[in-house]
């Protein structure tokens, strides 16, 4: 095996997610061998329930910019508002996570824009990933950790594995790449 | 307009990455060597990220058009 491009995928957030499932996906695609290791929180990204649930934080993403997606932005009243919102500020303020509700809510006007963008949703990823070949390991010892068995997590995965394992794996190849996420 | 005919046409008009380049890879597979594939695309990234995508696999970018903000692209399976 001539490169082979291993993944470590550590968290679980809606936003974190989407990196390691489009790196891997195309990189498998341009005919490198391809594996992503699922550990913490990235365990939740395979996680049968949990995968469907994943969310944006609010809090602690100064980064973060006002998520309006355009066909939001397009509807009479809200829209309006939205656009004067977004012309206030430059983001969501840090406040605004405490409140019950936000980060359901930062969460579906996130889904919405990726939708209106045309960019995959985190199962579709997933599949893309499993059609390419990627390996998919989830992570043995967090998997114990969280309390998470083999059958919670969905199908089609590697055998749990651990770090030497996958040290061992990536060291196999002649060109061997690394990338944290 | 291209000069080139193509044997299959793959829209991906509003799909953004990494969309184009890995439905491109699989329409490519339905192919046989020497055969042409269409692509249209509206992602910008696509400009950059379909020539990557053959200069890595091997698939000749026959031809690239530029027009009306969408990139069209030819590419010979190797």
């Amino acid at each position: 095996m001539a490169e082979r491009l291993a993944i470590i995928a550590t968290k679980g957030t809606l936003d974190w997610a989407y990196p390691p499932l489009i790196l891997a996906s195309t990189a498998a695609s341009l005919g490198v061998e391809t594996a992503i290791f699922f550990t913490f929180y990235g365990l939740n990204i395979i996680h049968k329930e949990k995968m469907e649930h994943l969310k944006i934080a609010p809090v602690a993403n100064p980064a973060m910019p006002m998520v309006f997606p355009p066909s939001v932005k397009k509807t009479p009243v809200a829209g309006q508002l939205a656009s004067l919102m977004e012309s206030i500020f430059p983001g969501p303020p840090q406040l605004m996570g405490v409140i019950p509700g936000m980060t359901d809510f930062m969460t579906a006007m996130m889904k919405k824009m990726f939708k209106d963008h045309g960019v995959a949703s985190i199962p579709e990823l997933i599949e893309l990933c499993k059609e390419a070949d990627v390996k998919l390991i989830p992570c043995q010892m967090t998997m114990e950790l969280f309390g998470y068995k083999y059958e919670d997590l969905i199908d089609g995965l590697e055998p749990p594995g651990g770090a030497a394992t996958f040290i061992n794996y990536v060291l196999e190849a002649d060109k061997p790449m690394i990338i944290f996420v | 307009m291209a000069s080139v005919t193509a044997d299959k046409t793959l829209d991906t008009s509003g799909l953004n990455c990494p969309l184009p380049v890995l439905k491109t890879k699989k329409a490519l597979e339905e192919l046989q060597s020497g055969q042409i594939l269409e692509v249209i695309s509206t992602d910008p990234g696509s400009k950059a990220d379909i020539p990557a995508f053959c200069q890595r696999t091997g698939h000749e970018l026959v031809e690239t058009v530029e027009e009306g903000g969408k990139y069209i692209f030819y590419i010979k399976k190797k």
